[in-house]
């Protein structure tokens, strides 16, 4: 049996705690991880043997649970599916930007979370139908028709790449907006004039200007960039529908 | 002892400096000026026509300056980029699903290439070119 | 400290939790619903669940095959009332998240689609490509959102329940990002805290799977059930024990040892099935424990392969054709792709058995109430009485939605005409919980590191408690981590600060984590027979006639726990033999 080889892993962490320091900081360490590591086991491994007092959030080990954002080398990644291999010298460990730093490498996600929930992503259902008479049917085109968005882990990597969103938190931002489009895309659901309350606004896709960062960092291939420009597409139809096509209003 | 969460600003004036990938849209867009700035040109030029032949026999022969010739080549590089970077968006604006797949994006974009060129050699043909 | 009134106190925002918010929200919209989580409910370890969840919707399939299928399954350690009930209630259930917007994989007729799963007679298994946990917690947090009742208290750390008149009412719980101690007050309180995996080194469970719901519990005097059940799974990655769904094996991957021979065959799982045509119930689809067991054998043997990672066995799926695998495996293709380098399409990926999930928790019955009035559980961190002593693949993420469901029904007929609570007490008892953690803050001269203890634990979970356990083993078991309970009073706390302090966060946990490691050493070792996920070397054989019956561990402090037995429902299928030998007889 070969065992796993070894390598020494630097890395500038961004420090920060709101009881004694003013401003965030880089912090330097050095640890021995295996070859085919990720970012994430080498601050575990700082965390159990070098330094308790750093902080970071993480949980599944695999891409889906979306805790362990951060920026490495200045790219919003997840820290459990950034490779070591892929690195050489000093990496640069960086809490999410654009959003608040708690303490370390953890971010409040407020802003998310309450936008998330403004854009209805739920099934609002075209009418009602009990249990008792079954599933509604769904073509296996008419779930690739939506699917693809549904893969949103709630990473929030898009929001740290968007740089409409730094500049104008009130953006209501990729992945949020890729959720109303979800929604609207099901067969199952009659939510999307609902939605476009939020949607087709100034802080909805009018404030995108297809930078396209959000679907170059996505970890999970949902292509929010994809979502909003097709999202703009609709309600610019609606508009030319309510506007300039006679007996057209809404 | 308690939160206190750290801002950081987002520098309002450099902040595509921060990633390639920022410098990259920010060419982009740049090339709205040049794509405006000769649309102000045909409107000036149209003025010109109606402001009887003289006017625009100098409007003609202003154009034929270096300054202008350089104008026009930069104008022309940058809406060539920018339809480049149009088309290549197209896939993401308006993907098509066929069945349960969707057609390549790639086939798309290229289609709008297509449809580019013949568009372009049918309006040289009209203009007599050929 | 801050006292939050509510009606129902919910921990636990994953599947179970938000499938009981949603109930509560639906049944009586004017109930305060308060949802405590130590991550934000999109985070909870449901969304790691990969291959999909099991309820009889096809026409050939039936609710006594569902039910004989699980309770033979869990070796007859099932509660057959419960077994029952489940069956019953798990096609609406999956229909009711598929009107919530799940998606679900579906048919050329727009019908909802299933596929084979192990140890099941039918394919019964719905699924979201090999997404379905994942998909199930959003669909349902997602869904919790248009609910005003619900107020989530994300990144609160529960501590202790708050117990007073023999009934629970509340639980006190940590705003991480202030440190701050905050008491719910709470008619009646769900806990919905999930599995204690990570107590063993090698485990597909997230970071958070710490069973802080089972010891908070525990520690509350609910006794844990059958806690030596501990489930591995047969086909993790060696290097990182990520998940490879058992969806592999449905859809026709093989496993193979060094000499390429399909060893299950060996292993009273045979004779071979065609390569690529699974048969259901037999072979590589025959129950999680009998094929952990199985490569256990061969290690003994010589017939596993050695890698880098340690001594592996081979799944192959290359005969499934890149088409298939990117429309029904695409997770397990990036995982072996990425973490591996391993391409499923074009070579065989080592795995090994990686523990997975627990098959005991705090002990409840059909109607998702503990034996503390008050306090009701579902979900991993509950036991049942379900999977007995072995979960069938699939149970697992309708169970949380069916008892989920139950928990939050029987939390509503609970609260009915309740007596009003002391709060004068109940502002005791949250006390004593500031008192823990202020000595924790306080103590200078802690001398044992958390990440030592830890260590150690996980060590001796591994070594004494793994697939399978002998006398010498489990004794050394139960001493090294009732010493290692001792050891961890004075624990050394070195982060002192109030704000996100993961490493107060860390050493809490390890203390739950070392609760359910007790409950389960003391388990398994009064536990002399071998039973589904439990199997012992000097025990090798079941014994119905004396352990036909519950595992029941309560909590006595610091001391060694006390271990009584509570009987098995039976109430239609006498213990039988599991038989996975297919049609062949």
């Amino acid at each position: 049996m070969t065992q796993m080889k070894e390598r020494l892993v630097q890395l500038e962490v961004l420090r920060y705690n709101p009881d004694t320091d003013t401003e965030a900081h880089f912090q330097r360490y050095e640890v021995t991880c295996y070859e085919e590591g990720v970012v994430l086991d080498a601050l575990n491994k700082i965390k159990a043997d070098i330094d308790p007092t750093l902080n970071f959030r993480w949980s599944c080990h695999m891409a889906v649970c979306g805790s362990c954002g951060m920026m490495i080398n200045g790219e919003p990644k997840l820290s459990c599916h950034t490779f070591l291999r892929e690195y050489e010298g000093v990496i640069r460990v960086e809490p999410l930007t654009h959003f608040p730093i708690e303490r370390d490498l953890v971010t409040a996600p407020d802003d998310f979370m309450e936008k998330l929930k403004r854009v209805k992503p739920y099934i609002i259902p075209k009418e009602d139908k009990p249990i008792s008479e079954g599933e509604y049917k769904q073509t296996p085109a008419q779930l690739m028709k939506f699917r693809q968005y549904s893969m949103c882990i709630n990473c929030m990597l898009c929001y740290a790449a968007c740089p409409q969103y730094g500049l104008t938190p009130e953006f209501i931002g990729p992945a949020a907006l890729t959720m109303a489009h979800r929604y609207n895309q099901d067969s199952r659901d009659g939510g999307r004039k609902e939605r476009q309350e939020v949607v087709a606004t100034h802080e909805g896709v009018w404030e995108c200007t297809f930078v396209g960062a959000c679907s170059e960092v996505c970890p999970a291939h949902v292509d929010p960039a994809s979502a909003l420009q097709q999202m703009k597409i609709t309600s610019s139809i609606d508009w030319i529908v309510e506007h300039m096509i006679p007996g057209g209003k809404k | 002892m308690s939160r206190r969460p750290l801002v950081r600003e987002v520098p309002p004036t450099s902040w595509y400096f921060r990633h390639p990938r920022y410098l990259r849209y920010m060419s982009r867009e740049i090339t709205s000026i040049f794509v405006g700035a000769y649309c102000l040109l045909l409107v000036v030029g149209l003025q010109r026509l109606a402001s009887g032949p003289t006017a625009w026999e100098g409007f003609l022969l202003g154009l034929r300056s270096a300054d202008s010739i350089v104008f026009h080549l930069l104008a022309l590089a940058a809406a060539v980029y920018h339809a480049t970077t149009w088309f290549n968006a197209t896939q993401k604006a308006m993907p098509i699903q066929i069945g349960e797949d969707f057609v390549p994006g790639n086939v798309i974009s290229g289609a709008h290439y297509v449809v580019w060129v013949v568009l372009s050699f049918a309006i040289l043909f009209l203009v007599g070119v050929f | 400290m801050d006292t939050i009134s509510t009606d129902v106190a919910i921990i636990g925002a994953g599947g179970a939790g938000l499938r009981a918010a949603i109930a509560l929200a639906e049944t009586d919209p004017t109930l305060r619903i308060a949802l405590i989580s130590k991550v934000y409910p999109m985070r909870s370890h449901t969304c790691a669940a990969e291959g999909g969840a099991a309820g009889v919707i096809k026409p050939d399939d039936s609710f006594d095959l569902h039910f004989d299928d699980t309770v033979g399954g869990g070796d007859w350690l099932s509660d057959q009332d419960c077994v029952e009930y489940f069956v019953h209630e798990a096609p609406k259930e999956l229909l009711q998240l598929e009107h919530w917007g799940c998606p679900w994989n579906r048919e050329a007729d727009g019908s909802v689609a299933v596929r084979p799963f192990g140890g099941m007679k039918k394919q019964r298994t719905w699924f979201a490509a090999d997404k379905s946990g994942f998909h199930i917690l959003h669909t349902l947090f997602q869904t919790s959102l248009q609910f005003p009742s619900i107020t989530r208290y994300d990144e609160y750390y529960a501590l202790d329940l708050l117990v007073d008149d023999g009934r629970c009412q509340g639980v006190t719980a940590m705003e991480m990002r202030s440190g701050q101690l905050r008491q719910f007050h709470a008619k009646a309180v769900i806990i919905a805290g999930g599995g204690a995996g990570r107590m063993f080194p090698f485990s597909t469970n997230g970071a958070i799977k710490t069973g802080d719901g089972m010891a908070m519990a525990y520690r509350a005097g609910a006794p844990l059930k059958d806690m030596e059940f501990v489930q591995y799974h047969p086909t993790g990655l060696p290097n990182t024990g990520s998940l490879l769904t058992e969806a592999c094996r449905g859809e026709g991957g093989i496993l193979v040892n060094k000499n390429g021979r399909r060893y299950l065959q060996d292993y009273g799982m045979g004779p071979e099935t065609p390569v690529g045509k699974p048969q259901l119930k037999t072979m590589e689809l025959g129950p999680r424990d009998r094929v952990s067991q199985a490569y256990w054998h061969e290690l003994q043997k010589g017939n596993t392969v050695p890698t880098q990672w340690g001594d592996c066995v081979l799944l192959d799926m290359r005969h499934l054709g890149e088409k298939k695998i990117n429309e029904r495996l695409p997770l397990v293709r990036e995982l072996c792709a990425s973490y591996l380098q391993v391409d499923i399409v074009k070579d065989p990926v080592p795995i090994r058995p990686v523990v997975h999930y627990m098959m005991g928790g705090i002990s409840t019955n059909t109607a998702a109430a503990t034996p503390l009035p008050g306090l009701f559980a579902a979900g991993e961190c509950a036991c049942v009485s379900l999977n007995g002593a072995n979960r069938l693949g699939s149970n697992s993420l309708i169970e949380l939605l069916v008892f989920g469901r139950r928990a939050a029904l029987s939390a509503i007929e609970h609260i009915q005409g309740l007596p009003a609570s002391n709060t004068a007490a109940l502002n005791a008892r949250a006390g004593e919980t500031q008192q823990r953690i202020d000595k924790l803050f306080s103590s200078t001269n802690g001398t044992e590191s958390m990440s030592g203890l830890r260590k150690e634990m996980m060590d001796t979970m591994e070594k004494n408690v793994g697939i399978y356990r002998t006398e010498d083993g489990l004794q050394e078991g139960v001493s090294k981590i009732h010493e290692l309970r001792q050891r961890y009073c004075d624990v050394k706390l070195t982060d002192k600060s109030n704000v996100f302090n993961t490493d107060l966060f860390q050493a809490l946990e390890l203390g739950s984590m070392l609760d359910c490691a007790e409950a389960v050493t003391v388990g398994a070792l009064a536990r002399k027979e071998s039973r589904g996920s439990h199997q012992r070397l000097d025990y090798v054989e079941r014994d119905d006639k004396k352990f036909l019956c519950h595992t029941m561990v309560h909590h006595q402090g610091l001391d060694v726990p006390r271990v009584d037995y509570l009987d098995v429902v039976i109430t239609k299928s006498p213990p039988g033999v599991r038989d996975y030998s297919g049609d062949h007889k």
